[in-house]
């Protein structure tokens, strides 16, 4: 097993790496920026180093930093995480070339996935379904009409090197396709310093649901069920759940079987998430892209399976076995994942300041993934995730109760939350019935 | 005269308008930016833009005037 290890990275997901890394006897090391010094992840580290003032560039995503960190504190891994320097391939050849260990998947499959117009085409060759798009970034607005008019309205226009719903826009005509295109490029350049633009056809009643893989030390690609992330604000994920309420078992043979697929066309190893459109409609589903790292919401596949993701990760990076026998995992019961912004709960719009009271639930079935504690100051640097309420119940209808409870004891005063929208969204019957799709939060908000 | 102030503590991204311009209701006037989000603020009313309080890479908090519109 890996010796040390440092976490690139900050808030809940540092902590629960950490958390990990110590369970099992590695030195655990974070880092942090000027913003984080009192963030819980840094106390709970054996060892925390200071990379720099607040803002992303000059901390988290300053890769000198991140080296430098590592050489001074003798760590002999690095774990990115989500987000920041998790899919940059450079800062993975970076960390390999200084003979470190890389508690990712190689460059090369980070690269192939990260460019999802390179991604939809290899995912057809090896037989993975893919919606009609375009096969070559789409440069200016004019290419865009013509593409959208032989791909059929309506269409969604996105970054081919993007991510978290940045940029991304659906359009149900010509009419407004120009300006869709001309924002997505301008915040293509902008977020991820690459214009290209692809364009795919838009399915309107789809579920959002994906499949978490584990590529092994052995080459074998193993696929540990699904999640379903349908329920999204501006593209972006704020409840899951598994199993997928809109999934049958059919159809989820053929999901995992494609995620492997997927997972094997690049030589993957460590944890991936490979992200499908489910339509509803037509009982099928498409390939979306692959997130080569660790997801924000692997906490209800780890309640679910009963398996720790970030050891397997740590095993896979030492070239060990996994803990579990790859062929003998059955998921039990239901799990939900509840993420809590520091956000407005009805607009959704940002809300940082200093947290004045922090009371978590708990409970049987009940798992908190904690960024922060009372006193800490969320500031508008970072992304609002404060903290995943997890739970797990026997089925989906007591992962719901319990879920209920937890929120409803959940407190936390100086910014606001989203706790009152996700209160709304388990009382309201389409959530319920479990029938519901990516449209639900505009549904609940019209 | 209608003033458009800020709902939240943000860094101000993009100056879309200028002073002195014609706007109208639901214009987008500049695009702030917090926590990895961009917001636009628009204009709530039309009419002349007649003062632009905030320049691109300022920081914003809760109920800082933005711009006055006539």
């Amino acid at each position: 097993m890996l010796n040390s290890v440092l976490v690139a990275n900050r808030g809940e997901i540092a902590r629960r790496i950490l958390a990990t890394a110590r369970r099992l006897g590695i030195r655990a090391v974070a880092v942090y920026s000027e913003a984080d010094a009192d963030l819980p992840f840094v106390a709970e580290a054996d060892e925390a180093v200071p990379i720099g003032p607040p803002p992303p560039g000059q901390s988290y995503l300053d890769s000198g930093a991140v080296l430098a960190a590592a050489r001074r504190t003798g760590a002999a891994a690095i774990h990115p995480g989500y987000g920041f320097l998790a899919e940059n391939p450079g800062f993975a050849r970076q960390v390999l070339a200084e003979g470190l260990i890389w508690v990712g998947p190689p460059p090369e499959a980070i690269e192939q996935m990260g460019d999802k117009i390179n991604a939809r085409n290899l995912m057809a060759r090896v037989g993975v379904p893919v919606s009609a798009g375009t096969t070559e970034p789409v440069t200016t607005a004019a290419a865009a009409v013509a593409e959208a008019a032989r791909i059929g309205y309506p269409v969604m226009v996105k970054a081919a090197a993007g991510g978290g719903g940045i940029g991304m826009s659906a359009v149900t005509g010509p009419d407004g396709l120009a300006a869709a295109f001309e924002t997505a490029r301008t915040r293509a350049e902008r977020f991820f310093g690459d214009p290209a633009i692809l364009l795919e056809r838009y399915v309107e009643r789809a579920r959002h649901v994906e499949v978490q893989i584990l590529g092994l030390a052995d080459d074998r690609v193993v696929a540990l069920g699904e999640r379903d992330c349908s329920v999204q604000r501006r593209h972006q994920k704020v409840a899951e759940e598994t199993p997928s309420p809109g999934v049958g078992e059919a159809l989820r043979g053929r999901m995992l079987a494609a995620a492997v697929r997927a997972g094997e066309a690049v030589g993957y190893r460590g944890a991936g998430t490979v992200e499908c459109l489910v339509d509803t409609d037509a009982g099928d589903f498409i390939f979306l892209e692959m997130n080569t790292r660790l997801q924000v919401e692997h906490p209800v596949t780890e309640l679910v399976t009963g398996i720790d993701l970030v050891e397997q990760q740590f095993r896979i990076a030492a070239g060990e076995p996994v803990s579990f026998a790859p062929d003998q995992v059955r998921p039990r019961g239901h799990a939900v994942e509840l993420r809590v912004y520091a956000e407005d709960p009805v607009r959704f719009l940002p809300s940082p300041g200093t947290i004045t009271q922090w009371e978590e639930p708990t409970g049987p079935g009940v798992r908190v993934d904690a960024g922060y504690k009372a006193g800490n100051r969320v500031t508008t640097f970072y992304d609002p995730l404060l903290a995943k309420l997890c739970v797990h119940g026997r089925d989906r209808d007591e992962a719901l109760a319990r879920a209920r409870e937890a929120v409803a004891a959940f407190r936390i005063t100086g910014p606001r939350t989203n706790l009152p929208f996700h209160a709304e969204l388990l009382a309201s019957a389409e959530f319920r019935s479990g029938d519901y799709d990516t449209s639900i939060i505009a549904r609940l908000r019209s | 005269m209608a003033e458009v102030r800020a709902e939240m503590v943000a860094n101000v991204w993009k100056v879309v308008a200028a002073e002195g311009e014609e706007v109208s209701d639901g214009d987008t006037l500049v695009i702030l930016e917090s926590m990895k989000m961009e917001i636009p603020v628009l204009a709530e009313g039309s009419g002349t833009l007649a003062r632009l309080h905030v320049a691109e890479g300022d920081v914003v908090q809760e109920g800082d005037l933005i711009a006055v519109i006539e």
